[in-house]
């Protein structure tokens, strides 16, 4: 059983401004029924660009109608530039909190609102924010990603999980989504040269540059989080790591190895790479 | 509020004759099974009492029952004694819809370096037996397969599948959690190799559970530690849980015919009620062969979890195969072996019943559910009949 505010519950049993308004001035759109949640946001705007009404129409948990109640409220009588920078954080923290698997709901009425003024200023066909679909489960771009770890300070996977979904279901996108999150936290930048490839690799050359690939980027990364890597040996393209500090026993520690650790040396030192851990 | 208890598929309240007799193990009773005193020995005969209980129960010998901690460690010993007593023997079968109990090793001895094959649903949940057959390979070391599904109380025909793979001399392990006290079981005509349950699902407490090794099948003991189970599973016997499981299984087999009467009427009444009340509503599951205690059943357009708490409000208790109540994102892995729509799966629940459910509960179901769905469909932009159905088509993209 989750542990819900008082708030969400209060929003959830009496949700506030549920239907659609026939005359809307503009519509917000997000979500899927395939995902499991799903919201559409009306609003009637008055002069100087003020939101006069709003309205929900949401298929979803208790914590999705609770968060699309609350935000109907929060933004009636702002203008849409004020409405344009409530966060998914606002709409969290006016329900005195969601439990963290329940973030995207949050993150769910922002974008609804988003989608909504964008709706408004004529700019339809701008959205589905360039980029590609890196959770094909629930059809999550990087572009979203890459915000939600941005603004919310996401560090790990399951984190990315419990505010966007991506990653939520058959996993196969974990490996990206934790690329994405190693880029926004600035390990990346993979400046390192891929122009000398086909020049075989002497095992010291090999040797020193993984050293310094773990030094440099990898290390300060886990670190992050109170994680550590040592580099335990190097066989050929077999590299042997033993993950320490807080990484000991992180359920995610399997997905950091492989792609934080190996996917980086792939990238930057040679394709042949294989890390493995004791 | 009294809990209107619709979920014993989850668990079950201790059976008053159940807590009766554990009551004597927590007073005077606390003996050690294994000491050498008048105190140990009484709780050597209590021990060996249970056993015998459960064997006469289940149509096997007491030398083949030992007590486990739960069904979850019953399935792991089972696996993990016909995998180990065959290691040359690299595949091992199993279907899409087991407990995580079976399916979690499965996943675990494919990245060992293990086949597995999972057997699919059709979207009645039936197995299709001509795709078990073709799976048989002369390495096949076990085949797994539960005796009825938790969410949905198809029941698999366990016998024919022990009879086809004891035709290709391929142990048989099943996990019959749900079945024990709703089936009768006789292990005497059932040629099963390995059989798992666990007492919370019968009226006994948590924490004990039952697996049966057949006396010519192969065991590789799980824990190893003392001589307890006569050395099969190290560790002091959970005596007051055993006990308790002796007496509840006892009180299930006297109780199957009820279960499959009166219950059974009860869950019938139930469906029919819901299904006339409710437009946009299908039931899961292969009508034929359901067990009787189980209603599984999809509203379109809503969410499990908005209906699981709504009905909270009127102690009304199930539990929903849908994503947002487990943490996962995704609708049950059952359903969705099964072919069940998103725009179905999302919105099920699961009535669970058991003898001590009254017909006045249903009623209260009955009413209380139907205004319920109403109101959450009310605030569905899914909503039939609505031009949110071109949204519908736009927005799903399964
Ligand atoms: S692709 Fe992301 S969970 Fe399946």
């Amino acid at each position: 059983m989750w542990e819900y505010t008082e708030k969400v519950t209060e929003h959830f049993l009496n949700p506030k401004n549920v239907g659609k308004i026939e005359d809307a001035d503009a519509v917000g759109e997000v979500g899927s029924l395939s995902c499991g949640d799903a919201l559409r946001l009306f609003l009637k705007i008055g002069e100087g660009e003020r939101i006069e009404d709003a309205k929900f129409q949401t298929f979803g948990c208790a914590s999705a109608i609770a968060s699309s109640s609350v935000l109907t409220e929060m933004i009636k009588g702002m203008t849409l530039d004020e409405a344009a920078k409530v966060t998914n954080k606002d709409i969290a923290e006016k329900l005195g909190g969601l439990p963290k698997e329940k973030m995207h709901c949050s993150v769910m009425g922002q974008e609804a609102l988003e989608d909504a003024i964008r709706n408004y200023r004529g700019e339809e066909a701008a959205p589905a924010p360039e980029g590609e679909i890196v959770c094909k489960c629930f059809g999550v771009t990087d572009v979203l990603i890459r915000r939600a770890v941005e603004e919310n300070n996401l560090t790990t996977v399951e984190e990315v999980t419990n505010y966007t979904k991506a990653g939520g279901a058959c996993g196969d996108c974990h490996e990206k989504i934790a690329q994405i999150i190693a880029e926004v936290r600035g390990c990346a930048a993979p400046e390192v040269s891929k122009s000398d490839e086909k020049a075989p690799m002497t095992n010291i050359q090999r040797m020193q540059l993984v050293t310094k690939i773990i030094d440099n980027e990898i290390r300060p990364a886990l670190k992050k989080d109170g994680g550590d890597i040592e580099l335990i040996d190097i066989n050929g393209t077999e590299v042997t790591v033993s993950l320490r500090g807080a990484c000991v026993g992180c359920p995610s520690s399997h997905i950091t190895l492989k792609n934080l650790v190996e996917r980086r040396l792939k990238e930057t030192v040679e394709e042949a790479i294989t890390v493995k851990e004791v | 509020m009294t809990p209107i208890y619709f979920d014993n598929n989850a668990t079950t309240m201790v059976a008053p004759e159940v807590r009766d007799a554990i009551i004597p193990l927590l007073n005077d009773e606390y003996g050690n099974p294994s000491s050498m005193h008048n105190l140990g020995e009484r709780s050597g005969r209590l021990l060996a009492e249970a056993r015998g209980k459960v064997a006469t129960a289940l149509g096997c010998s007491p030398d083949e029952i030992i007590f486990t901690s739960c069904g979850t460690e019953g399935d792991n010993t089972a696996i993990h004694s016909a995998l180990q007593s065959h290691p040359e023997k690299k595949h091992f079968i199993t279907t899409k819809v087991e407990h995580p109990a079976v399916l979690n090793v499965a996943n675990h001895l494919e990245r060992s370096g293990y086949d597995v094959t999972y057997l699919g649903v059709d979207n009645l949940g039936r197995l299709d037996l001509d795709e078990l057959r073709a799976a048989i390979r002369p390495d096949t070391a076990l085949i797994s397969v539960m005796y009825a599904n938790n969410e949905t109380g198809v029941v698999f025909p366990i016998k024919e599948i022990a009879e086809i793979a004891r035709e290709h001399g391929v142990p048989v392990h099943t996990d019959a959690v749900q079945a024990v006290g709703k089936i009768d079981i006789n292990l005497a005509e059932l040629p099963v190799d390995y059989l798992v349950f666990s007492g919370h699902k019968i009226h006994a407490p948590k924490g004990v559970g039952v697996l049966f090794v057949r006396r010519t099948a192969q065991f590789r003991p799980f824990l190893l530690g003392g001589h307890q189970e006569r050395g099969r599973r190290g560790g002091t016997e959970n005596l007051p849980g055993i006990v308790g499981l002796g007496k509840a299984i006892e009180l299930a087999k006297a109780g199957i015919e009820e279960e499959n009467t009166r219950v059974r009427a009860m869950r019938d009444r139930l469906e029919k009620g819901l299904m006339d009340a409710i437009p946009d509503a299908i039931v899961n599951g292969d009508p034929e062969n359901r067990l009787p205690n189980t209603l599984s059943i999809a509203f379109k357009y809503i969410e499990g979890e908005a209906m699981l708490l709504m009905m909270n409000q009127f102690g009304i208790c199930a539990s929903s195969g849908s994503a947002c109540t487990s943490g996962s994102l995704e609708p049950s892995h059952v359903l969705r072996a099964m072919g069940i729509p998103f725009t179905f799966s999302h919105g099920s629940l699961r009535f669970s019943l058991s003898v001590y459910n009254t017909e006045e509960e249903v009623d209260t179901v009955l009413k209380e559910l139907p205004p319920i769905i109403e109101r959450l469909r009310a605030m569905s932009p899914f909503r039939e009949g609505d031009e949110g159905l071109d949204w519908v088509e736009k927005h799903s993209h399964d």
